[in-house]
């Protein structure tokens, strides 16, 4: 079986991000970028599965401008096996990005995709959602346990899902898209032997604009803001004057 | 044209997430019809009837849909869509496994995680931890929007919609439910608590949790919350995480107890009415968002707080 697994160039969780003044949009310029960590996480998974015997291969994706390669180069020195680059300048939503996978998926035929939940900068958490409907597969959210069964014949998967009450737990048929939550696994580092293996293996370069697909963008952004700031407030000595504090003054209890 | 709400419920029970939504689908405008699929859900149904400004609620009470998996409700509220203007659910686990879904068979791009209605077509959302604020616009002709609940006061029971009955949708049979391991609580629930009171990883154990933090919990009739780190940590269960892929409250008092206040973490809290923050170092980030904020050892704060509101009764 073969495990797709997308990936997206983000900017890194550690740094705190500007809003542009003129409203524009958000600072982007000599920012940190690193690959989502969801789809750290989703990479792992895929990793983990393939040496445990469930997969023969673990082909990456990346969709966006050049940059995007930089992040399947990335993936290929943690493992993955191939990697495949959808090059376009278009500002991508969750939904153009499903169709093109689509088409990659069509073109591939993998077994199971794995994905993150959401990207940590549009914070949409659609799109693996939308390519299991687009694809008419079955559909494992927010997922922090995979099983895949060992009987031959049974071409099911079993995932753990972090719901709003606790785990649920579901078996999905095979093709199936899987999009993993925070608490699925801990992702390596890459080694120097695997980055230097990495820069041999082969990324395929493909122009969106091929795909023969409508990928423009349906929401017009009309204005990125500030969020309204919360100032510091007061320290009090204990807990006494705390608790009198929130009667006396916020009123809260 | 009207709006259709997915109503959000388990247990039988109507989630007070419904009443919150209907807030945000009254100001994207037209008649509300809420659509309830589950198994069993009579009561259910009946208490989306009784919300303030509904005119219908459609029931798909059927096995297909007791566990509601994705497959076959998104299938079902497809088939319900041509008379509707816009879809909206709340952005619970439920509400976000869902809606993609539905909108990809739509074709339709989704708005997730609404906080705000500029108008009917222009939405307020949060992007990068709600570090900042993205309005939009759609020019979809059918909207699939998804709303933050914490944005939105919840509407009341004063409404008496008519009740219609739904024959269940087709099942697409590619998932089956097999367990689940739901944390039993008889604390309010996170989202709808007036007051929070979290724990991070400054609690150091599972058992300080229990022993410090449920007492404090318990006299302020609170709901308990916790870090990633901490549920990282194996202290707290995931249903409880709080933050920007957890869940994320706005309760009329948050109490941060051991947690630093990571932008991940803020970014599930910060609208909190008023924040009191409790960690032993004084430049951790979270008292920069704090009404108050008290410097000093939980472990003998939390005790002390716990007597200071026994005495206040």
């Amino acid at each position: 079986m073969k495990i797709l697994v997308p990936v997206k160039r983000v900017v890194d969780h550690n740094v705190k991000i500007r809003v542009k003044p003129d409203g524009s949009g958000v600072e982007l310029g000599n920012v940190k970028m690193a690959m989502n960590p969801f789809d750290e996480i989703a990479l792992e998974a895929a990793l983990r599965l393939k040496e445990a015997g469930h997969a023969t291969e673990v082909l990456l994706v990346s969709i966006g401008t050049d940059e995007a390669a930089e992040t399947l180069r990335a993936g290929l020195s943690l493992g993955a096996d191939r990697g495949l680059f959808v090059k376009t300048d278009v500002r991508l939503e969750p939904l153009a990005v499903a169709k093109l996978l689509k088409t990659v998926a069509d073109v591939e035929g993998p077994g199971l995709v794995i994905m993150g939940k959401q990207a940590i900068d549009d914070d949409c958490n659609q799109t693996g959602q939308m390519l299991a409907a687009l694809l008419g597969w079955s559909q494992g959210t927010f997922v922090s346990k995979i099983e895949l069964g060992k009987a031959p014949g049974e071409n099911m998967i079993t995932v753990g899902r972090e719901v709003d009450g606790g785990i649920e737990t579901l078996a999905l048929t095979l093709p199936a898209v899987v999009t993993v939550d925070l608490r699925l696994n801990a992702p390596r580092y890459p080694t120097l032997p695997n980055i230097m293996k990495a820069k041999k293996k082969a990324i395929e370069t493909r122009d969106a604009a091929e795909f023969g697909i409508d990928i423009a963008p349906r929401l017009n952004i009309l204005e990125t803001l500030a969020p309204s700031a919360r100032k510091a407030g007061i320290k009090v000595a204990s807990a006494a004057e705390l608790v009198n504090r929130l009667k006396s003054e916020a009123r809260v209890i | 044209m009207a709006v259709l709400l997915v109503a959000e419920h388990q247990n039988g029970r109507l989630n007070d997430a419904t009443h919150k939504a209907v807030a945000a689908a009254a100001q994207i405008g037209g008649p509300i019809h809420i659509l309830v699929a589950g198994h069993d859900v009579t009561a259910c149904a009946e208490a989306a009837a009784r919300l303030a400004g509904v005119e219908k609620v459609l029931v798909a009470d059927d096995p297909l849909y007791a566990h509601q998996l994705a497959e076959p409700v998104a299938a079902l509220i497809v088939a319900l869509a041509g008379s509707y203007t816009a879809l909206v659910a709340p952005a619970t686990a439920s509400g976000k496994n869902v809606m993609p879904r539905v909108a990809a068979l739509l074709d339709v791009m989704q708005i997730s995680d609404i906080t705000k209605v500029l108008a009917p077509d222009i939405f307020e959302r949060p992007i990068y931890a709600g570090n900042a604020i993205e309005r939009v616009q759609s020019a979809e002709a059918k909207k699939v929007v998804t709303v933050r609940t914490a944005a939105f006061q919840p509407v009341g029971e004063t409404g008496n919609a008519v009740i219609e009955k739904l024959a269940p949708g087709p099942d697409p049979k590619l998932s089956r439910f097999v367990s689940e391991t739901l944390s039993a609580s008889d604390r309010p629930e996170l989202c709808s608590a007036r007051v929070v009171i979290s724990g991070g990883r400054g609690l150091q154990a599972t058992e300080n949790f229990t022993a410090l933090i449920a007492p404090v919990a318990d006299a302020l009739g609170a709901a308990i919350g916790a870090s990633r780190a901490a549920v990282d940590a194996g202290y707290a269960p995931n249903d409880w995480q709080i933050g920007q892929t957890g869940k994320v409250v706005a309760p009329d008092l948050y109490i941060a107890v051991g947690i630093s206040g990571a932008v991940q973490h803020l970014a599930g809290m910060k609208d909190s009415k008023v924040i009191v923050a409790i960690n032993k170092d004084e430049a951790a980030p979270i008292f920069q968002v704090a009404d108050y904020g008290i410097v000093g050892d939980l472990f003998t704060i939390l005790p002390a707080l716990k007597e200071e509101l026994a005495k206040s009764r």
